[in-house]
């Protein structure tokens, strides 16, 4: 029966593709998530040696650390917001009017992107002492916002451009002044793309790390940011258990928009004919 | 025949958009519940003259005014009238009959008027039961009688139809478009309809503009436009017309420097001799039901025939008489010629 063999390799095949893969992905998650809660953990042995809370009680009760956490909880937010109020009116108006330079404009976004990010920020560091932005809050926000503005503009600017316009007609029609329109319906409906922008953005400045350093450090730390001296300082545990931390607002956006970003509404909405 | 207020009046409105000349000093008065359609083929300015009536377009030059009202000035959600989209343009994100509500609900009206002439217009348009549906979910038929509810609880003085059947299957359009004069009837309100089919246009207009480059050719009843076409585009544009270029002598086109165009149904064919009758050959047979399109040909010309009773063989002979003819000299029609009885 060469089918049937042919089938049992082909099930074994997979599974064992399946296999490999769990591994690579769940692997190093694992290996953290391990260590997190390892006393010690020494080769050759397969599991840690003895299990502890200890180093979730370090992190809990250092100071510095705590204030990391502080500083990203309250940056982040503000970070996002900022660039909402920057980038969503300029996403407007890229996906609705023609002006000269747009195309420019809008590739130029990309610039940030484009050259090192290192020597982009030792030159705002230079202006930053000369407008005495170093070591601010707002100096601070300011560098992370720089990396949002792509995905603040980009993503939403797709999303309005997405709502058909006669949509929007049918409303003034209907009696709504601009302002009422932009809000009730090209808003509402580009809800989702914007919603998306803004988890990019979360994540953009949250994790942005090497710009934070160079104009906060050594005053104000964020968690990407007192990482670098807890991978020096602190035993790698206390490293794990911070990197976990550092994924769980992440995690929790994710999931809490993925209705938004998966569900239906965003595609079935614009197949009405 | 003019009322010193009619329902709507465009005067010597003009447009260019893109350096384009699209509008040119167009002049159309509609009665108070009228039905006037403009028609004409993609491009003659039929949706920009319709886009300026509900004010999304303001126009370089002239005026708009609805029931006496100057509304010139005005933005679209300023005027009254109201719009139905090619596209239907619903909300998708609201329920059909949020969507009906929507203008209301602008008004300020207390919830629960709004509430009750909600439900009286999708009682009106037969749409009760999807009240809680989203428009995605309903049938583009469906999807059509919401739109026009969503512009009749506005109680509006002037309704717009930009294509208002293009999205809809053949068998549904007839229906929609005898359910839209049944409406518009009932409610008698002034109403614009824009549309490039003919048959759509002549069936439940009660005047027809007929537009060609931006201007109107002739506006008249769909009876008056089929049996006396202003001008040789209007004769060409609608219905099927055999155009020569001649003279009519009363029984056959001779030479001459005017058009002559014939409408099928006033030849006849017998294929026995007639007075006043051309020999010809029948060259091809096209039955439509209850008739018959005969194409004939007499040496190098051809015409088509609509011809009732039982068909002749192709390639038979007979002899073919033209009972009526329409002769235009520069593009304006000179005299509708009937056939001299021999």
């Amino acid at each position: 029966m060469p089918r049937a063999i042919s089938a049992v390799l082909r099930t074994t095949g997979a599974t064992a593709f399946a296999i490999t893969l769990l591994v690579f992905v769940l692997g190093p998650l694992l290996w953290l998530g391990a260590h997190a809660f390892a006393g010690s953990w020494t080769y050759p042995n397969l599991l840690p040696d003895s299990w502890t809370l200890r180093w979730w009680q370090t992190v809990f009760t250092d100071p510095a650390l705590g204030s990391s956490v502080q500083n990203s909880l309250l940056i982040t937010p503000i970070v996002v917001i900022a660039s909402a109020a920057v980038c969503l009116p300029a996403a407007y108006a890229f996906a609705r009017f023609e002006f000269p330079g747009r195309r420019l404009f809008l590739i130029g976004l990309f610039a940030t992107n484009a050259f090192p990010r290192m020597g982009l920020f030792a030159t705002l560091a230079s202006l930053y002492y000369a407008l005495g932005l170093m070591n601010t809050i707002a100096g601070v926000v300011i560098v992370q916002l720089l990396g949002t503005i792509v995905f603040m503009t980009w993503i939403p600017a797709a999303a309005f451009v997405a709502v058909p316009r006669s949509l929007e007609e049918a409303a003034r029609d209907a009696g709504a002044s601009r302002a009422r329109v932009f809000l009730t319906v090209t808003l509402r409906l580009a809800l989702p793309g914007i919603l998306v922008g803004a988890v990019m953005a979360f994540l953009a400045a949250f994790d942005e790390a090497q710009g934070t350093y160079l104009v906060g450090a050594p005053d104000i730390l964020t968690m990407p940011t007192e990482m670098y001296s807890l991978v020096l300082n602190y035993p790698k545990q206390v490293a794990a258990v911070f990197s976990i931390l550092l994924a769980v607002p992440s995690v929790v956006l994710l999931l809490a928009v993925r209705k938004h970003v998966m569900g239906g509404q965003l595609a079935e909405g614009f197949q009405i004919k | 025949m003019t009322s010193p207020s009619p329902g709507l009046r465009l005067a010597s409105l003009s447009k260019s958009l893109g350096g384009r000349t699209i509008i040119d000093d167009l002049d159309l008065t509609v009665e108070r519940g009228e039905l006037v359609s403009l028609l004409g083929p993609s491009g003659c300015g039929k949706t920009t003259t319709l886009r300026m009536i509900a004010g999304f377009l303001r126009p370089d030059a002239g005026t708009i005014t609805m029931a006496g009202r100057d509304v010139t000035p005005l933005g679209p959600e300023k005027r009254p009238s109201a719009m139905v989209f090619q596209n239907y343009a619903l909300w998708p994100h609201l329920t059909v009959a949020k969507n009906v509500a929507y203008p209301l609900r602008l008004r300020r009206l207390p919830r629960t008027e709004v509430a009750e002439r909600v439900d009286a217009m999708l009682r009106l348009v037969n749409l009760l039961h999807h009240r809680d549906s989203r428009p995605p979910r309903i049938s583009g038929g469906e999807q059509q009688r919401v739109a026009l509810a969503r512009a009749l609880v506005q109680e509006p003085d002037v309704l717009l139809l930009d294509e208002p059947l293009s999205n809809l299957d053949a068998k549904l359009r007839v229906r929609v478009r005898e359910d839209i004069r049944d409406l518009q009837q009932r409610l008698g309100i002034t109403t614009v309809i824009v549309t490039h089919d003919q048959e759509e246009a002549l069936s439940i207009s009660d005047r027809v503009a007929v537009m060609n480059a931006g201007r109107i050719e002739q506006f008249s009843t769909p009876a008056e436009l089929y049996a006396r076409p202003a001008t040789e585009f209007v004769a060409t544009f609608i219905g099927a017309l055999n155009r020569f270029e001649g003279a009519f002598d009363g029984t056959r086109v001779i030479p001459g420097h005017d058009v002559v165009g014939i409408r099928p149904e006033h030849v006849s064919f017998t294929p026995v001799p007639m007075p006043g009758g051309l020999r010809a050959v029948v060259d091809r047979v096209v039955p439509h039901g209850h008739f018959n399109e005969l194409r004939l040909r007499r040496d190098d010309v051809t015409l088509s025939a609509y011809v009732a009773g039982p068909a002749p063989q192709i390639g038979s002979v007979g002899f073919a008489a033209v009972s009526s003819a329409l002769v235009y000299r520069d593009g304006r029609l000179l005299e509708r010629a009937e056939a001299v009885p021999a």
